[in-house]
């Protein structure tokens, strides 16, 4: 089979100087899966991006079908007949599936929408291809992986040849991405092409006919997915060994230092998204919440850190209950925050590098008199955290704004580590870093583990939390529905039933 | 060069920003007037052409630059108010009245005057401040909205109190010459509120870039979530830092009245609030940078008179090229694709450094 997509020495410079493509060459073939790998800024995205016209390279050409093609927006691409699925995916939550489907090119009765037309254009497509869909639901009440459908859907009531997935997996559950997959091998099947950007190894030899490594910019290699290995593909990817191997847990057996009673919330919207969370942390143990996204993690978190209060509900760190401080009161009593939103919460991007190392510690005795910051002092300390945390910088005058998204959460991830922390409260560690970063991150937090803290660590990533946790606790809509101890053969298939709210504990027995 | 134009990109952007201010008023003139080379020799040197006006531009400066830093406090915590003016207003009138009917040694008396004034501007400054942090009301409506109060205010206190039947305007009576900045360069009226301006300009310049306080307010202004998580009390650096600037405001107001007219001869507000806010603005917040962009806005000023008193050009072509610049500065896409150019040049160059040894 022919060449579908063509793109020839692409490069492309993002505004704040960073080069995101330095020249690369690519040619996918129609009819296959071609999966492109790499690490979190190797820029696979930006090149997806590219040729699906929401951002404009420098230079390089395109070629689609064998025509040379310019692609200035999406709405270029979507007519040449190249369809994108986002990572965040652009769905309207307010309206129905098929006014999702038929946004902007409705069929019409004089100036009313044919709804009759509109619902019988969508079951026909979705019987095409086999995905079924219910229509007339609205997009808030759907689950995550029919979202997904409708996207895909989208692309191809719009006659979609090329489809680009950006990290589909990421947001899915094991089964739910059993599901994908079939989906996808059925679209190859019907001669669509698809290219799949992924990071997680396993998928990608699971689905891929091609597979293309970039790292640094570049494109490493491109290879029949037969001929390669995961090894192979991380040392390509990454330039060195990594290990996927799980940490151990600690032998010692810790006390119990932090403990949540019964914490319940209701949300600006008036939903209960927390409904009497209870669990206890010991010392010398990583315990991990696994779940999708919005089940409740996030204000769980904001809450045991003193950013929110709770509406019922006991902290207690060490037997002394710690609700409702304020969160420079919790912070000194040793509780490090690692929060999911590095740039909402983590950092200010336009601060230097060191006003952002000492905000939890500018006002301490080392750093300030009375009045005056002890400019000297600052520096120093910055610069050994910048060294021992090996963050890429040019200077810690630097604005965090001018570093790669691993070397800002290095910056937060060395603040947070170097208080000498009792608890550390990690959410999304390693959200959206590159493997070295990723590595190092885990390394960090195995360490103080075994220096005696206690480690709560929320993930959406279910190979970190199967890595690291002693103990797994499951959430699901506001609720602790189950909790593993974490050992050998225990895999994201057990944990996925709880995950979706299919299995509650209670179910066992 | 490259790099350095990426460096000082923003010095650059508002002097090109200045540049086609003054092009365009150089057009203007040539249109309006019959004797355009004399309105050009005047509008660029009319306030070097005697002492008496270049001290006019430093005397006219020292207000605005006490004004402009007044808003770069609460402006550097992201609390965009326009509360200078009125409390410049109020405090003037206020210690304009303590003033009359006190009477200490001059020793006391001045820094009591200052003490007073400030003390008014940072209650002034602390209303906005608390309804913003209790209950999120917007500082932008509440200062504007206080400024009529202030006027009516204070107009209230002078001319039904303090006014000086004696004289033919509505003015207060004078303050006793214990609470007079003495003017002290001769055939000019630069007085010592100039000295304090200074001493201001330092100040600020501690207070926000050296001192434990400033840090927190930087630090609330550029991401007021990363401040509250790292355990900064938010609350207290929003209404501490409209406190602030209207102490610095209170103090803008007392050392015209005590400097130049010794007396509250106002009936409307004198705005050199708002002349702060495009000082504060062109200068990005930063005390050195506002003092510049004062001193240029004074200088306009007077140029503007000079151009009234002498030439057939009428004053306003000053707030025509005032009006340019701001919209130019403000503009946030002005000049941004240069400076993309440039960064993929920059950028380019690097990679191939990177790329040549392997």
């Amino acid at each position: 089979m022919g060449v579908i997509l063509s793109v020839k020495n692409i490069v492309k410079v993002y505004p704040n100087g960073v080069v995101a493509n330095k020249g690369v060459s690519l040619d996918v073939e129609e009819g296959t899966i071609h999966a492109i790998v790499g690490e979190n800024g190797a820029g696979k995205t930006t090149l997806m991006k590219i040729v699906f016209g929401i951002e404009e390279s420098q230079e390089g050409q395109i070629f689609f079908k064998g025509k040379r093609i310019k692609i200035k927006n999406p709405y270029d691409a979507i007519k040449n007949g190249i369809g994108m699925v986002h990572q965040h995916f652009m769905l309207a939550q307010d309206l129905t599936v098929y006014e999702n489907l038929l946004l902007g090119i409705e069929p019409k009765r004089g100036i009313f929408l044919n709804t009759k037309e509109a619902i019988e254009i969508t079951k026909k497509v979705s019987n095409d291809y086999g995905l079924s869909v219910p229509f007339d639901k609205k997009i808030k009440d759907l689950p995550i992986g029919l979202r997904q459908r409708v996207e895909i859907l989208k692309a191809l009531i719009r006659n979609a040849e090329l489809l680009i997935l950006d990290e589909p997996t990421s947001v899915l559950t094991p089964q739910e991405t059993e599901v994908l997959f079939n989906t996808l091998k059925a679209l190859k099947k019907a001669g669509k092409t698809i290219i799949f950007i992924s990071h997680k190894l396993k998928e990608v030899l699971e689905i891929a006919d091609k597979v293309t490594i970039m790292r640094d910019g570049k494109i490493v290699v491109t290879k029949d997915a037969k001929e390669l290995n995961e090894h192979e593909i991380a040392y390509l990817m990454v330039g060195r060994e990594i290990s996927f191997e799980r940490i151990p847990p600690n032998d010692k057996q810790g006390e119990v230092i932090f403990e949540a009673q019964d914490i319940s919330f209701i949300n600006e919207d008036n939903v209960k998204v927390l409904k009497g969370v209870s669990f206890k942390l010991k010392s010398y143990e990583i315990l991990g919440l696994c779940g999708i996204e919005g089940n409740g993690q996030t204000e769980l978190v904001e809450i045991l850190t003193g950013l929110r209060r709770p509406l019922t509900g006991k902290i207690l760190l060490k037997d002394k209950e710690i609700t409702n401080l304020l969160p420079r009161e919790i912070r000194e009593k040793r509780v490090s925050h690692i929060p999911e939103d590095r740039m909402k919460d983590g950092v200010a991007d336009r601060a230097t590098v060191e006003e952002n190392i000492i905000v939890d510690r500018y006002y301490k005795k080392g750093f300030s008199g009375r009045l005056l910051l002890k400019e000297k002092e600052i520096e120093n300390h910055s610069n050994e955290l910048i060294r021992k945390f090996n963050i890429l910088t040019f200077s810690s005058k630097n604005p965090v704004s001018s570093l790669s998204g691993g070397n800002i959460q290095k910056v937060v991830v060395a603040r947070e580590l170097s208080s000498n922390p009792l608890i550390i409260i990690a959410d999304q560690p390693t959200r959206g870093i590159d493997v070295g970063s990723e590595e190092l991150v885990h390394n960090l937090l195995k360490d103080a583990r075994d220096n005696g803290a206690g480690i709560f660590l929320v993930s959406a990533d279910l190979d970190e939390i199967l890595k690291l946790s002693t103990r797994i606790l499951v959430i699901y809509n506001g609720e602790i529905v189950k909790e593993f101890i974490n050992q050998e053969g225990l895999t994201g298939r057990d944990l996925g039933p709880y995950m979706l709210g299919l299995k509650k504990e209670k179910d066992n027995g | 060069m490259d790099k350095y134009i990426l460096k000082y990109f923003n010095l650059i952007r508002t002097i090109i920003a200045i540049l086609i201010g003054v092009f365009i008023c150089i057009l203007i003139i040539f249109i309006i007037s019959k004797d355009p080379q004399n309105g050009l020799r005047y509008f660029f040197l009319g306030p070097f052409s005697s002492t008496g006006r270049f001290g006019n531009v430093i005397e006219m400066a020292s207000p605005i630059i006490l004004c402009g830093l007044a808003i770069s406090i609460p402006f550097q915590a992201e609390q965009f108010n326009v509360g200078a003016e009125g409390a410049l207003f109020i405090a003037a009138a206020v210690t304009t009245g303590f003033g009359v009917s006190t009477s200490f040694p001059k020793i006391i008396h001045i820094p009591l005057m200052i003490l007073v004034a400030g003390g008014v501007g940072a209650i002034w400054g602390f209303i906005p401040g608390i309804l913003k942090a209790k209950w999120k009301a917007s500082e932008l409506v509440i200062t504007l909205m206080m400024n009529y109060v202030a006027l009516y205010l204070s107009l209230y206190i002078i001319n039904f109190h303090f006014r000086d039947k004696k004289a033919g305007f509505l003015v207060s009576y004078q303050l006793p010459k214990t609470a007079w900045f003495d003017q002290f360069i001769k055939n000019t009226r630069i007085h010592y509120g100039v000295i304090l301006t200074i001493i201001f300009i330092i100040l600020v310049y501690i207070l926000l870039y050296k001192t434990k306080l400033g840090y927190e307010i930087r630090m609330t202004g550029m991401n007021i979530n990363f401040a509250k998580y790292g355990g900064i009390n938010t609350f207290k650096i929003i209404v501490l830092s409209q406190v602030i600037g209207g102490f610095i405001a209170g103090i803008a107001g007392i050392s015209e009245v005590m400097g130049i007219h010794r007396r509250f001869n106002w009936q409307g507000t004198p705005g050199y609030g708002w002349d702060g806010v495009v000082v504060a603005i062109i200068g990005r917040n930063h005390p050195i940078l506002i003092a510049f962009a004062s001193i240029f806005i004074a200088y306009l000023r007077v140029s503007g008179q000079v151009l009234n008193l002498l030439t057939d050009i009428p004053a306003e072509i000053v707030t025509i090229l005032e009006s340019i610049i701001i919209l130019l500065i403000t503009a946030e896409a002005f000049l941004t694709q240069w400076k993309y150019r440039i960064t993929v040049r920059e950028a380019e160059k690097k990679e191939v450094k990177i790329e040549s040894p392997s």
